[in-house]
């Protein structure tokens, strides 16, 4: 098991060839409150670094990038009814979608939990 | 309040009518026929009155309070354009489509089309259409004149640019006809990052999108290079104008390379806003897109006669019924002719002055992110009240019990706690030092006493409305009894 970050402030969580996706705490403090979750198609190949889906909290609607390139797999459907179970745990039950990770090499692209930290105390 | 239904009682009436004294007869079939009375409330003309009045006096409007709304340009609507579109109101829209029927409609056509001809002189065009609706139905039309335009040249185009700053509706509009989005981070200097452009630009870009001055109040002084780039790909540049009233007369976007635009008359123009009237988003376009623009084409002939051309193949056709809200395309033309030239260029001037004079006298109350001598607006942050728990929107709110309008507030996405301020031209030095008091005041307030302004507000009909509510469980619906 391995857990990733980028800079947009996603994670992934790796196990194998799948991977977990979501929105880092820190993200979801900036957005505020979450008011809905657009939700990726099941089936859809998605590449790393373009638009997974997007959400919308009273400040702002935001794209949602995907960390690792690969095919949508499952998706976090209690978010439908109830998004704001993101701000309540953004890095567990708020997960968003599942992928089978199609390019693992695109890791080298992602930070450790460390680096993430190190980024964040790097933004204004 | 009370709802104008609960207001309703049974068997009162505003008008008597007499009895019908003809028979009741029907054509209509039985299965389309009501069974039940329709739900109409029963109201006396005063109870109507009285409920409009009363409603209408809980309104917090232009009219009624200073109301900075950042890139909204709420300046002032001179009650003489209301004069001026009143005259027009007893044409009937479908005369001018008739047969024949632009004979007896060459006034109205005429203020189309000599508004159109000023606009384009205002912005350094060639033609404009008047058909869209809204700023964002402007930028839909103007992508979709874009893509015509590749398409006719056999071009295979699949991005538009957009800088980080743009509003929501630019990306939008391409992503709706099709296009795939890439974002541009803004540079420190507050501009789109030149070099990270030039590194994304390749001949797949349809088009580039900027609003200049852009959303932070700044004039990008690179913008002939970026519309040199894009040109030299064979991509378009496409203009957002919701920021024209920052310079008129002192620079066109025709001038700078821009290939197409849309203006927001609501905005610049004076015309009214959102619930205060329809918007209207002329677009206008350089020579060669011409032929793309919506039909029908109005066209001024050589004996001065004013025409809707009939169908162009390259047309992407209606974008609206008729040609546009014309009421307000008569305000607007009203308003450009009572000011001429040297009165746009002072409203300009103006608008820039206040919008400086205002940053300079809170920016040692607030964070202001992009420290540049702004245009028409500019944008601070809360970030430094946040430290003590106070947000943008805490800060809105109070205003709101102050008496003013709140600036818009988490618009550029860019700027954390952004606090977005556009005086326009139309207020008073004493206007705008009572509302800079009053933001001391809050800045003062969110360093000493956060928590007097997180129950803001405190005066208005309602108090602090639960908005993340309003937003998870939307009720859009209400039944009728
Ligand atoms: C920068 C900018 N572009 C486009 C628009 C869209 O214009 P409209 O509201 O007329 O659709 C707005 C509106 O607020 C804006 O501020």
């Amino acid at each position: 098991m391995e857990l990733l970050y980028t800079r947009e402030h996603e994670w992934i969580k790796i196990d194998g060839t799948t991977g977990v996706i979501g929105l880092t705490e820190y993200a979801v403090r900036q957005l505020g409150d979450i008011t809905f979750v657009e939700l990726p198609e099941v089936g859809r190949e998605v590449r790393q670094f373009q638009i997974l889906s997007s959400i919308e909290s009273v400040k702002a609607a935001s794209d949602i990038y995907a960390p690792l390139s690969g095919r949508v797999t499952t998706v976090n459907e209690a978010l439908d009814t109830h998004p704001e179970i993101i701000n309540e745990d953004a890095e567990g039950n708020g997960w968003l979608a599942g992928i089978e990770i199609s390019e693992p090499a695109g890791k080298k692209a992602l930070m450790i939990r460390e680096e993430y930290d190190e980024y964040l105390r790097g933004l204004p | 309040m009370e709802l104008i239904f609960e207001k309703s009682v049974a068997g009162r009436r505003g008008v008597s009518l007499p009895d019908a004294d003809l028979p009741r007869t029907t054509e209509l079939p039985e299965n389309l026929l009501r069974r039940k009375a329709a739900p109409l409330p029963e109201l006396s003309e005063l109870d109507l009155v009285r409920h409009f009045t009363n409603l209408s006096r809980r309104n917090f409007s232009i009219d009624t309070n200073f109301y900075p709304l950042g890139s909204c340009t709420m300046k002032y609507n001179p009650r003489i354009l209301e004069d001026v579109a009143g005259l027009f109101a007893g044409f009937h829209p479908m005369i001018a489509q008739l047969p024949g029927g632009e004979s007896y409609t060459q006034g109205t056509l005429g203020v189309i089309h000599e508004l159109g001809a000023l606009l384009c002189e205002i912005t350094g065009m060639d033609e404009v259409t008047a058909q869209p609706l809204a700023g964002a139905h402007g930028e839909m039309t103007g992508i979709m004149i874009i893509a015509a335009w590749h398409r006719a040249r056999g071009n295979k185009k699949r991005f538009v640019i957009v800088p980080d700053s743009s509003h929501g509706t630019n990306p939008a509009s391409a992503s709706m006809m099709g296009y795939e989005i890439v974002t541009i981070p803004t540079a420190p200097y507050g501009d789109m990052d030149l070099d990270l452009f030039k590194k994304a630009m390749n001949s797949e870009v349809a088009a580039v999108m900027m609003t200049c001055p852009n959303t932070l109040g700044l004039f990008n002084p690179h913008v002939r290079e970026i519309c040199a780039i894009a040109h030299a790909h064979d991509a378009l540049m496409y203009y957002d104008g919701a920021n024209l009233n920052a310079i008129m007369g002192k620079a066109r976007p025709g001038d700078m390379g821009f290939d197409i635009i849309h203006l927001n008359l609501h905005k610049t123009f004076a015309t009214p806003h959102g619930g205060g009237g329809p918007g209207s988003g002329p677009v206008a376009v350089k020579k060669g897109l011409i032929p793309f623009l919506p039909a029908p084409r109005l066209t001024k002939s050589s004996d001065g006669n004013y025409a809707l051309e009939p169908h162009n193949p390259l047309s992407i056709g209606r974008m609206a019924g008729f040609y546009g809200n014309f009421g307000i395309l008569a305000r607007a033309y009203a308003y450009i002719i009572m000011l001429g030239r040297e009165g746009l260029i002072r409203v300009s001037e103006q608008a820039v002055v206040n919008a400086n004079y205002l940053k300079s006298s809170l920016k040692d109350y607030y964070d202001l992110p992009y420290d540049l001598p702004c245009m028409h607006e500019c944008v601070f942050s809360a970030a430094r009240q946040l430290q003590q728990g106070v947000h943008a929107l805490d800060i809105a709110k109070f205003l709101i019990d102050r008496g003013f309008h709140p600036p818009t507030i988490y618009f550029p996405l860019i700027v954390k706690e952004a606090i977005m301020i556009e005086p326009t031209e139309t207020e008073s030095k004493s206007t705008l030092d009572a509302f800079i008091a009053v933001m001391k005041e809050a800045a003062e307030l969110a360093a000493k006493h956060p928590e007097a302004l997180l129950q803001s507000p405190e005066k208005m009909p309602v108090a602090r409305l639960d908005e993340t509510r309003a937003a998870r469980e939307i009720k859009v619906c209400c039944p009728l009894l």
